[in-house]
């Protein structure tokens, strides 16, 4: 049977995934992606608590996380267009022009 | 039975994907595979009850996130393979593994506590659907209100900030441009 602690390890390997992501890509628009799969695997964990507590409060963070995932993607990709015409570029190597 | 047919399959479907997504080196490859990724994510929501997040879900992520996604894909360059330089792609896995490993052994371990309770416990013989609208507009409404304003002001965001200069070339590349005024010159 499936318990409460499987879909809370597979949420667990999925965040990984997505941290894994977050920290060896350089390009912009695969750290949005990334980003987007660490966020996924939170809302699996939310739903799974949820189902087996009997408890809304999980599904309700849920719907949160997704309305927060749009607003950050609108305005995210808005900045990457604005980026990409100025610098030609979304690599994080060549944005970097602060240097100490 | 279903259910652990279903569980197995989603899971490893869904990991598989996410990790062409992360270690693609195509952007389209990425997307899609991102794309399919969260619509397996939405099986999760329906084999736990959740339909009306399921649905949300399919909605909000593989609808709009992901249409959002490609429709920006069209302002850079989708085809190139994308040249990333990876300094210490050991660490980042080691930190990832073992970021993986901690997070699996605290969430394997079983929950001993009898204080836990359902704040708004589901209802018997209501629907998903039905149950999530009563505690969102009666619990959640000044959220539900914030979120609200948050989608306006990311929406009027987006369009100011990729809206500039539309009409201006992005690629800056007009020697294509010069190229067929000198063609047409000549004749």
């Amino acid at each position: 049977m499936i318990g409460l602690t499987h879909y809370l390890v597979v949420s667990a390997l999925i965040f990984s995934i997505g941290l894994v992501g977050v920290l060896r890509r350089r390009n912009l628009l695969m750290l949005f992606f990334a980003t987007e799969v660490m966020l996924n695997a939170v809302n699996i964990a939310f739903a799974a608590i949820s189902h087996y507590y009997n408890d809304l409060t999980g599904q309700m963070f849920a719907f949160f996380v997704i309305a927060i995932a749009a607003s950050e993607v609108a305005v995210g990709l808005g900045i990457l267009i604005v980026l990409y015409k100025r610098y030609g570029s979304l690599d994080l190597d060549d944005l970097a022009n602060m240097r100490g | 039975m279903y259910e652990i047919v279903a569980f197995y399959l989603f899971s490893v479907l869904t990991i598989g994907l996410f990790l062409v997504t992360v270690m693609s080196k195509n952007v389209l490859y990425a997307m899609t595979a991102l794309a399919s990724g969260m619509v397996l994510i939405s099986g999760f929501f329906f084999i736990l009850g959740a339909d009306f997040l399921g649905v949300v879900q399919l909605i909000v992520y593989v609808g709009a996130v992901m249409a959002l996604y490609s429709f920006a894909m069209m302002f850079f360059d989708a085809t190139r393979d994308i040249k990333e330089k990876n300094t210490n792609a050991g660490l980042v896995f080691l930190l990832g593994g073992l970021s993986a490993l901690v997070l699996v052994l605290m969430f394997a371990a079983p929950i001993h506590s009898d204080a836990i309770q359902a704040l708004y416990p589901m209802h018997e013989g209501a629907g998903n659907a039905q149950d999530v609208g009563i505690v969102l507009f009666t619990k959640y409404l000044v959220p539900f209100e914030v979120a609200a304003v948050m989608l306006l002001v990311a929406m009027i965001a987006g369009i100011i900030l990729a809206g500039k200069k539309m009409d201006q070339s992005l690629t800056e590349d007009t020697s294509a441009d010069d190229e067929i005024m000198t063609l047409k010159d000549a004749k």
